[in-house]
C-alpha cells in the first residue's frame, strides 16, 4: 500500500510539474490520434452518409464489412499495417515503419469503421424522418443531404470523439508499428505498458491519469452535446 | 409574392394557376411489396378555389395517391400532370404539402418558417417579417423562440401548417393532418383551412373522418381499395352518395 501511495504521489507531481518526458509522450499521442481522426472523418463520414442515403450496388457488402472492421482486435490491424509498410511489403518503399506516420495510418483503419457506421446510422435515422419533407421543399440530393448532415451535427461530432476515444486508448497496433520508441513513437498507452513491465510505475500512473481525465473529459462533453431530454439515457464512451 | 387570383366563372371560384393546377393523373397504376395499391386511376384537380376531401377508410390508398400527385412517389405506369406539363423539382415549392406526422427541424419555430422560405427561394429581406406573420396568423408568435421539436403535438402540427402557408402556395395538400391531435387542436387547425379557403388557396385535404369532412368540405373524392369511387360535390356526396361503399362510410359503418 506504501508503493501505492508513493507511485500516486509522484505520479501527481510528475502531472503538476510539467515533466518533460511525460508531456512529449501525451502531445505524441495526441498528434497522433487527433490526425488519424482527421482522416478517418474526411473517409468515414462521407461514406456513412453515402450508405445511408443512396442505394447501389455493394451497398450491404460494404455495410457487412464495416461492421465487421468495427470490431477488428487492434493489433490485427497493427499487423495488417506492419505487413504492408514493412520493407519487403507492398508500401516498404515508403520507409515508415516505427513512425508516427505509420502509426496514423494504423488508426485512422482502426476507427474509419466506427465513424463511417456511426454516422449512417445518424443520416439514415434523419434521412428516413425528413425526407419526403425535404423533397416536398424542392431541394436537390445535395441540398438533402447537406440539411441532414446540418440537423445531425451533433451526433456527428459525438461520432468523432468515440473515434477518438478508441484512438487515443488503444496500445496493440501503435506498439507494432510505431515500436514504442523513446522520443519518437512511443505514446500514453505503449508507455504504461512497458513503464509497468519495467516496475516504472509512476509514470504509468502518472499517464494512466492523464488518459483517465481525458476519458472523464470526452464523456462529459459528449453528454453536453445531447439533448437535454436524452441525457437521463444511459451512453457512455470507453477509453 | 404570388396569390392565387380568384374570379367567378359559371358561379365556380377559378383561380388563376402559376403552373401547377389542374393537376391531371391518367391511368395511375402502382404497386407496392406484391400488392397491387391501384390499377388505373383517373383524377383531375381543377383550378377551383375549393376545399376538396379526399375521403375513404384507412388503407383505400389515398397517402400514396397524393404522394403521386405531388410527384413525391412515382407511378409505375400513368402519369401526372400539371398545368398540363409534368411535375418538377422547382415547380413543387408551390405546392404547401402538411404530414400526418409534423416533419419539423431541431431549431426553433421561427426558424423552421425561415428555412422554408430560404429554400423556396424568399429572399432574405423579406423572410423575417413573412416568417413573423405566419407565426402570428398560427397564434404561435409566442413560440417563436421556442425549439420547434419541444412544442406540444398541437402547436407543432399547426407550425407545420403556418410554415407551409408562409411560402404562399398555389395548393395546400394535408394528409390527415389532425389525426393525431386533440378537439382543440384540430379545432384551431380547422379554423386556419376556413380562412385560407375564403382568401381563395385550393386545398386538398386527407381524411377518414365524416365530421371534419362534413365540416370542410366543398368537393368530396371518395376512395376506396385504390379506386376513386365518387367525385362531387360535398352537398350532394353527403345527402345521396352514388356508390354502395360510399353511402355505407357516411351512415358510419364500417367500410372493409
Amino acid at each position: 500500500m506504501a508503493d501505492f501511495n508513493a507511485a500516486v504521489s509522484r505520479a501527481l507531481s510528475l502531472i503538476i510539474g510539467l515533466d518533460g518526458e511525460l508531456f512529449e509522450i501525451i502531445v505524441l499521442s495526441l498528434k497522433v490520434s487527433v490526425s488519424a481522426v482527421v482522416f478517418a472523418a474526411a473517409i468515414g463520414l462521407p461514406l456513412g452518409a453515402a450508405l445511408a442515403v443512396a442505394r447501389f450496388r455493394g451497398r450491404r457488402a460494404i455495410i457487412v464489412l464495416i461492421n465487421t472492421l468495427m470490431g477488428l482486435p487492434p493489433v490485427v490491424v497493427g499487423l495488417m499495417v506492419y505487413l504492408m509498410v514493412t520493407a519487403h511489403g507492398p508500401l516498404g518503399v515508403l520507409q515508415i515503419l516505427y513512425t508516427p506516420a505509420a502509426m496514423i495510418i494504423a488508426q485512422t483503419i482502426l476507427i474509419t469503421p466506427i465513424i463511417a457506421a456511426l454516422a449512417r446510422q445518424t443520416i439514415k435515422d434523419l434521412h428516413s424522418e425528413f425526407d419526403e419533407q425535404l423533397r416536398a421543399f424542392g431541394l436537390s440530393t445535395f441540398e438533402r443531404v447537406k440539411t441532414l448532415l446540418w440537423e445531425g451535427r451533433l451526433r456527428l461530432v459525438t461520432a468523432l470523439l468515440a473515434g477518438f476515444g478508441r484512438a487515443i486508448a488503444e496500445v496493440g497496433a501503435v506498439i507494432i508499428v510505431g515500436g514504442n520508441i523513446n522520443h519518437v513513437t512511443r505514446t500514453m498507452t505503449t508507455a504504461i505498458a512497458l513503464e509497468t513491465s519495467r516496475g516504472n510505475l509512476e509514470l504509468a500512473l502518472a499517464l494512466g491519469l492523464v488518459l483517465l481525465s481525458m476519458a472523464l473529459a470526452i464523456n462529459a462533453l459528449v453528454l453536453g452535446l445531447r439533448p437535454m431530454r436524452h441525457r437521463s439515457q444511459p451512453y457512455g464512451l470507453r477509453l | 409574392m404570388q396569390r392565387p387570383v380568384v374570379r367567378e366563372e359559371n358561379g365556380q371560384r377559378v383561380v388563376r394557376s402559376h403552373g401547377i393546377l389542374p393537376i391531371v393523373a391518367n391511368q395511375i397504376a402502382l404497386s407496392r411489396g406484391g400488392r397491387q395499391i391501384f390499377e388505373s386511376v383517373d383524377f383531375t384537380l381543377a383550378a377551383t378555389a375549393e376545399t376538396t376531401v379526399l375521403l375513404g377508410p384507412n388503407g383505400a390508398g389515398k397517402s400514396l395517391f397524393i404522394r403521386i400527385l405531388a410527384g413525391l412517389v412515382d407511378a409505375d405506369r400513368g402519369h401526372v400532370t400539371w398545368s398540363g406539363t409534368p411535375p418538377d423539382r422547382r415547380r413543387v415549392q408551390r405546392i404547401g404539402f402538411v404530414f400526418q406526422r409534423p416533419v419539423l427541424l431541431q431549431r426553433s419555430a421561427f426558424a423552421n418558417i425561415d428555412y422554408a422560405l430560404a429554400v423556396t427561394g424568399t429572399p432574405a429581406p423579406e423572410r423575417t417579417a413573412r416568417a413573423h406573420q405566419a407565426l402570428e396568423k398560427a397564434g404561435l408568435d409566442h413560440l417563436a423562440n421556442q425549439p420547434a421539436r419541444e412544442l406540444s403535438g398541437g402547436e407543432q402540427q399547426r407550425l407545420t401548417l403556418a410554415r407551409a402557408l408562409a411560402c404562399d402556395p398555389e395548393l395546400l395538400i394535408l394528409d390527415e393532418p389532425a389525426a393525431n391531435l386533440d378537439p382543440a387542436s384540430t379545432a384551431a387547425i380547422e379554423q386556419v383551412l376556413k380562412d385560407i379557403r375564403s382568401n381563395g388557396t385550393p386545398v386538398l385535404l386527407i381524411t377518414h373522418d365524416l365530421g371534419q369532412a362534413r365540416r370542410l368540405a366543398d368537393q368530396v373524392v371518395f376512395m376506396h381499395l385504390g379506386k376513386i369511387l365518387e367525385q362531387t360535390p360535398a352537398r350532394e356526396f353527403f345527402n345521396a352518395p352514388r356508390s354502395r361503399e360510399a353511402a355505407a362510410f357516411v351512415r358510419g359503418e364500417i367500410v372493409i
